[in-house]
């Protein structure tokens, strides 16, 4: 029987398994007996092999019961200082040069109406000559029949005005950028972004999915040191390298930094390594180069070098919405691509001619422009003669960022430094905000700062003959700057500002 | 109606035909919903179906002949193209150039029609003639005086005279046309306030907040509500705005089957008990995200039942009502209003001005708004609504709720939904394929095939109507359709002469494809107010 059956052994093996079976010691039978018992419970006990534990419905009800969510958003107290302070500030009236906040009139150099568009009577009439024609709304996202005669000729404007073949009008200042990053660069593609862009430009990098690298605030080296290292990796991979696009995203005004981006550099290392320039000139437009065309011109650099530029209209344009601008196979892309075009109602045409005169007006008299960048300089002059401040930035831009010397660990404690100066300053008829973060979303927060507008109508004269003067507790002496013209409630003491 | 017992929100092709859906609970014996919600989805006929996909793959087919004699040089391209820089991954992935090169380029004469006069009820439309079959377009200068159907205009407060007009001309002169800052950094005026305030009235919600455009108030302000360690149960077929905003927010993100209830139950059960995948750990908060009405199929969301299971799982619910508020329910108030649900029930209120209101912009409403004022991106980093465009909103809002001291708004509201009733009913026996629920102002026609989206749109516009079509990549691939979006401007001789040219048009080109019986339901029980 054996014989036949190979799987069993032989009869004499057989007997000689009994043998020495009965032959070996106890303590190595009950081993063996535990061995197998262990091995039961590892078959038909244990947790790795037993089927996935199923729910009764019972218990599924007890777990639901058990289940306590979280709040849908933390209780805000109704005397939040933030809150209280948007009570308060409410403005009645044009916010213009002067701004009515509370029945008292201070000078704005708070809102970013830099060439005071928004204010503007010329502006207004164009705006309510367009409503008597169109309504307000325009009913519709571009494609069904939200587009108006109005919003191509601002398109056709812009273009012309920026050197480019084409413009792509959005509703939404913020929605402009934040849109048309990812149109283009999709995931697998990389991004290399300054570290100090503004908050849109953040939400269209995480929109984008695409793979971020961070470089330092305008430090071309360290731009440099990431693209070698991208080089290097797209050498290992060539595969990959062939379909990665590799955008590079700056801002040509800085709005958290007010500094200027080095343009020329970009643009040299943009071809160096075969990248597109996405820049974002939200600050720009209308300030920087002798015709208010933006950075490139301030450079004097060909538009051509930049792929994209993106603008909003809010700003020096003082009405609402934003555009990008660029080559015609770059832009028409965004016409079916860019979610905030294509799924967001268009402009309001009122505003879209709002928009159109604006850009007339900036276009028929450059002396604005000059005018503002003189007020800029001097500003940046009279606000780097104060000790115990600093003032950031360029001294051409309209946005000036105004930031303890010494900065404490405490940022909570510098807020409210900064925030006592612009409530003395608000009090003695001078309207100023801090710089406003959602501290824990920004990739890099920025230092707290009070942040100075400037508009072309102001008139700034710095007193040179009298030299600061400095103490030695935390803070010092604000130094004059007289704000000067006719009217006296223009003059302003920072002194008093500071100590009331 | 189609002999089943449990109607499922049969989607095209999936599941059974017409059905009056939902008749008194059959689902959910806790929240019966009335007899009177009647939406249809009939299903695509198959010979319809086979033909559509035949008609694409022909289309494909050219598509890659013509491709091929472009890059021979044989034929010419005539737009701008993409230039080949040396060492440059190109901008475009090549199937995406693909199908706007030679599907949508074809018909691209549809789309982007440029208009030259407020966007009521009729509209100037600027002609436009393509040389070289939808490359590039040329403006002749003539003017055509069309019917719209296409713009949002529900409550026909798209108007450049009376009493919003004029409110709108006075605040301009008051405000200016821009404020040029957020509302933490001074860019809050008191019309605004007047307008959070407003809003939160007409709404019947502790408070509101408001922003300058629609898609923003989505995509700015759920980052600031849910984040990581959440969870978002979206519909299948929410507007890109609300899908932006659940990705901007770090949140996880289930879809469920459209206005499919039992499939939300489903999944809000697995989420409460199974937790996060991985980890187990409980989900901090689960949001429900749903639409009030859905724009491309006119469908109404089973709000009665999302808020029944909404309180059996202790989720939130995120309503946005971009095409409800104004067009639906008794008074104007949006579909809360149409179910009679208390607003407290729902813990977020979304909506937009653009529609209804004849503006621009979007609120949120609720008891959170303290918390967005000081979170959300939209506070902080961008600027304020526009002064003559919050005024549209207060004074539309004001004739709304009857404020004006007429019953104006009210008349409006109740023409729009006669004319939706209406149109929708002549619709439905003329033939058609009609999705939708019988009340939504939103009423897509099916068409199906590629060629006739674009001869539909032609043929509609010669003959003096402005409609909307849409194909893939915004529906399904053979689920192409033509959207008429009613307005309470629209009087009886209009709604009749579109319905002659939309009959006329249907019968050149076979679009009636329905084999089902009409649902029963009528204008009539409608009244209309003087």
């Amino acid at each position: 029987m054996a014989t036949n059956n190979s799987f069993l052994p032989k009869s004499s093996d057989m007997y000689e398994l009994i043998e020495s079976f009965l032959q070996a010691p106890t303590y190595h039978l009950i081993f063996e007996a535990l061995l197998i018992i262990w091995i039961f419970k590892l078959i038909f006990f244990s947790t790795e092999y037993r089927p996935e534990s199923v729910l009764t419905e019972k218990e599924k009800a007890e777990l639901i019961e058990e289940w306590q969510p979280d709040p849908l958003v933390p209780d805000v107290d109704e005397n939040h200082p933030l809150l209280q302070a948007m009570e308060k500030n409410i403005i009645s009236g044009k916010p213009d040069k002067y701004v009515m906040i509370n029945n008292k009139s201070s000078l704005n150099m708070a809102t970013l109406n830099f060439l005071g568009m928004a204010g503007n009577a010329e502006v207004e009439a164009a705006a309510i000559k367009t409503l008597k024609k169109y309504g307000v709304g325009s009913c519709g996202p571009r494609g069904f029949y939200g587009t108006m005669d109005v919003h191509l000729e601002l398109e056709e404007k812009f273009a012309k005005f920026m050197y480019c073949e084409e413009a792509a009008l959005y509703s939404y200042g913020f929605a402009t950028i934040a849109s048309a990053i990812p149109a283009y660069s999709k995931r697998g593609d990389v991004i290399f972004v300054d570290e100090g862009v503004c908050f849109s430009i953040q939400k269209g990098l995480v929109a984008s999915r695409s793979r971020i690298k961070w470089f330092k605030h305008n430090d071309m080296e360290d731009l440099e040191r990431l693209l070698l290292i991208q080089q290097d990796e797209d050498k290992k991979n060539p595969k990959k390298a062939k379909v990665t696009r590799r955008f590079v995203v700056v801002e040509g005004l800085y709005f958290n930094h007010g500094d200027i981006c080095p343009l020329p550099k970009i643009v040299e290392l943009k071809w160096k390594y075969k990248l597109r320039l996405f820049m974002e000139e939200s600050f720009s437009l209308g300030v920087l180069g002798a015709n208010g065309r933006g950075v490139t011109e301030h450079y004097n650099i060909s538009v051509d070098e930049v792929d994209l530029i993106a603008a909003s209209l809010e700003n020096s344009i003082g009405s609402t919405g934003g555009f990008c601008c660029g080559r015609k196979y770059v832009i028409d892309h965004q016409r079916l691509s860019g979610l905030g075009y294509c799924f967001s109602a268009s402009l309001p045409p009122m505003l879209a001619t709002a928009a159109i005169e604006a850009l007339n007006i900036m276009q028929n008299d450059s002396s604005i422009l000059q005018r503002l960048r003189e007020n800029c300089r001097k500003m940046y002059d009279g606000l780097s003669m104060i000790s115990g401040v600093e003032v950031m930035g360029d001294p051409l831009a309209p946005i000036k960022h105004v930031r303890l010397a010494e900065i404490s660990d405490n940022r909570e404690l510098d807020m409210q430094t900064l925030q006592r100066i612009a409530d003395h300053a608000m009090e003695n008829g001078i309207a100023i905000v801090l710089a406003r973060y959602l501290e824990k979303e920004e990739h890099k927060l920025p230092p707290p700062s009070i942040r100075i507008s400037i508009c072309f109508m102001i008139g700034i004269k710095v007193k040179q003959s009298e030299r600061p003067r400095t103490t030695n507790i935390v803070y010092r002496h604000l130094y004059d700057i007289t704000i000067d013209r006719n009217d006296k409630s223009e003059r302003v003491n920072w002194n008093k500002c500071l100590f009331p | 109606m189609a002999g089943k017992t449990k109607p499922k929100n049969g989607m095209n092709g999936k599941t059974n035909g017409i059905n009056h859906c939902y008749q008194n609970g059959q689902n959910l014996q806790n929240t019966p919903l009335k007899d009177t919600f009647i939406e249809t989805f009939e299903e695509t006929p198959l010979s319809t179906a086979i033909l559509t996909y035949l008609g694409y793959a022909v289309l494909v087919v050219i598509g890659h002949i013509r491709d091929f004699l472009r890059s021979l040089g044989i034929e010419k391209i005539k737009s701008c193209t993409e230039p080949k820089l040396q060492g440059y991954v190109s901008l475009y992935q090549s199937w995406e150039s693909f199908y706007t090169r030679n599907l949508y380029r074809r018909i691209r004469d549809c789309w982007n029609r440029p208009i030259c006069s407020v966007a009521g009820a009729e509209m100037d439309m600027l002609e436009r003639v393509s040389p070289d079959n939808g490359w590039n377009f040329e403006l002749t200068g003539k003017k055509q005086h069309v019917l719209n159907f296409g713009s949002y205009n529900y409550l026909g407060f798209a108007e450049n005279k009376g009493p919003c007009a004029d409110a709108v001309e006075k605040s301009t002169m008051k405000y200016g046309v821009g404020c040029c800052g957020s509302r933490q950094e001074l860019g809050y005026l008191e019309i605004h306030k007047q307008l959070d305030e407003l809003v939160a009235k007409f709404l019947g919600v502790e408070a509101a907040a408001t922003f300058p455009m629609g898609f923003a108030t989505n995509s700015m302000n759920m980052p600031s509500i849910v984040g990581k360690g959440c969870l978002i149960l979206s519909d299948e077929l929410n507007h890109s705005s609300l899908v932006l905003g659940s990705r901007l927010s770090g949140a996880s993100i289930k879809t469920f089957r459209h206005n499919d209830m039992e499939d939300l139950e489903n999944k809000l059960k697995n989420a409460v008990v199974f937790g996060q995948p991985r980890t187990h750990r409980p989900w901090k908060k689960i949001l429900i995200v749903v639409e009030g009405v859905y724009s491309m199929e006119g469908s109404i969301v089973r709000l009665p039942e999302v808020v029944a299971l909404k309180k059996k799982y202790k989720a939130y619910v995120y309503l946005d009502e971009a095409h409800s508020v104004g067009a639906m329910g008794p008074h104007g108030r949006g579909i809360v209003d149409y179910f009679g649900i208390d607003p407290k029930d729902i813990d977020i209120m979304m909506g937009t001005f653009t529609k209804s209101f004849g503006a621009a912009g979007g609120y949120i409403g609720r008891a959170l708004i303290n918390h967005l004022k000081l979170q959300s991106h939209g506070s902080i980093y961008s600027c304020t609504m526009a002064p003559p465009v919050t005024q549209q909103i207060i004074s539309s809002m004001s004739i709304i709720m009857g404020a004006d001291g007429t019953n104006e708004g009210q008349k409006r509201v109740q023409q729009l939904k006669w004319n939706t009733r209406y149109f929708r009913r002549r619709l439905h026996d003329m033939g058609f394929i009609i999705y939708g629920n019988k009340d939504s102002p939103v009423i897509p026609l099916l068409i199906f095939m590629p060629s006739k989206i674009a001869a539909l749109g032609r043929e509609c516009l010669k003959r003096g109507l402005g409609i909307v079509v849409v194909g893939f990549p915004a529906t399904p691939i053979i689920e192409s359709r033509a959207r008429f979006c009613l307005s309470a401007a629209h009087n009886k001789e209009m709604l009749d002469k579109a319905l002659g040219i939309i009959n006329e048009v249907g019968d050149m080109l076979s679009l009636k494809y329905s084999r089902t019986i009409p649902p029963s339901f009528s204008e009539k029980d409608v009244e209309l107010l003087l």
